[in-house]
């Protein structure tokens, strides 16, 4: 019987809060993507790099993209301890999401940093 | 707090444990009145609640949004390299399988997120009787199928 779950956060709680203040923060995200196509009728080059190239853009965007990084890895736990009852396939499947996540954020940072 | 419809489905339909759990408590009953009780066989005429569609979706949503991340990182750090690269993400949105594909993964954010919704309200201990529960997750599901419409028509 294991006593502590291989949680994100400190605890069950913890990643109860992480898993909720990570949707808020994407929500608004994609409220304000949602946004901008309503309001921007033909997207091109400029207007798309003209927006990521806006310091509070790129603080928003990494912020959207870290409550990725987040509820997607607590939400991935959540599946895979309900439907993968063995360990080893279940680690094996939670390491490949949580490494493409971390990928996903790295790179999302960089590509912001060259805007 | 807890979504209890949610945590019966789920020990229903995932957990083998469960569902021994759940035959043994009916042998019993059996055996303490002595009594033949019918027993339903026929899959087709069990049907999820609302709520544990309501669930299902909104986990079925949530992994393909996260698979559906390869090619969004993609297409968000070739459009910000140069004119060619924004060119090259822009033409390939205009066939038609690309356009499913962006359709199903837009789809896929619309349940997540309006299911999502109902779930952080959910927490604030609004929707948890049977009826409002039940009535909540149809809500849910209905106005996303709409948002699921509405975004094939923005996209075509």
């Amino acid at each position: 019987m294991v006593r502590e779950a291989g949680t994100f956060g400190r605890s069950g709680p913890h990643d109860f809060i992480l898993l909720r203040a990570s949707a808020v923060v994407m929500l608004l995200y994609v409220l304000f993507m949602v946004g901008f196509f309503a309001s921007t009728a033909d997207v091109t080059y400029a207007n798309w790099t003209g927006l990521f190239s806006n310091l509070w853009m790129k603080v928003f965007t990494l912020l959207a993209l870290t409550g990725v990084l987040v509820h997607g890895w607590i939400g991935i736990w959540q599946v895979l301890t309900d439907y993968v009852k063995a360990s080893g396939v279940r680690a094996f499947i939670q390491f490949v999401f949580s490494v493409g996540l971390i990928i996903v954020w790295l790179t999302g940072l960089f590509v912001l940093w060259g805007v | 707090m807890v979504d209890i419809l949610t945590y019966v489905e789920v020990a229903l339909i995932n957990s083998a444990p469960g569902i021994l759990y759940i035959s043994w408590c009916f042998i019993e009953r059996q055996s303490i009145v002595k009594k033949e009780r019918p027993v339903n066989l026929d899959l087709s005429t069990i049907q999820f609640p609302a709520a544990a569609k309501a669930s299902i979706l909104h986990r079925v949503s949530g992994v393909v949004m996260l698979v559906s991340l390869a090619f969004l990182i993609w297409a968000f750090a070739t459009s910000l390299s140069g004119p060619e690269g924004f060119a090259q993400v822009e033409s390939i949105m205009t066939s038609f399988i690309a356009k499913f594909i962006g359709w199903g993964i837009l789809t896929a954010l619309g349940f997540h997120l309006i299911i999502g919704i109902r779930h952080l309200i959910m927490d604030m201990g609004f929707w948890e009787e049977l009826d409002s529960g039940r009535a909540s997750a149809t809500a849910s599901i209905v106005i996303s199928i709409i948002v699921s419409v509405l975004v094939g028509v923005w996209l075509w």
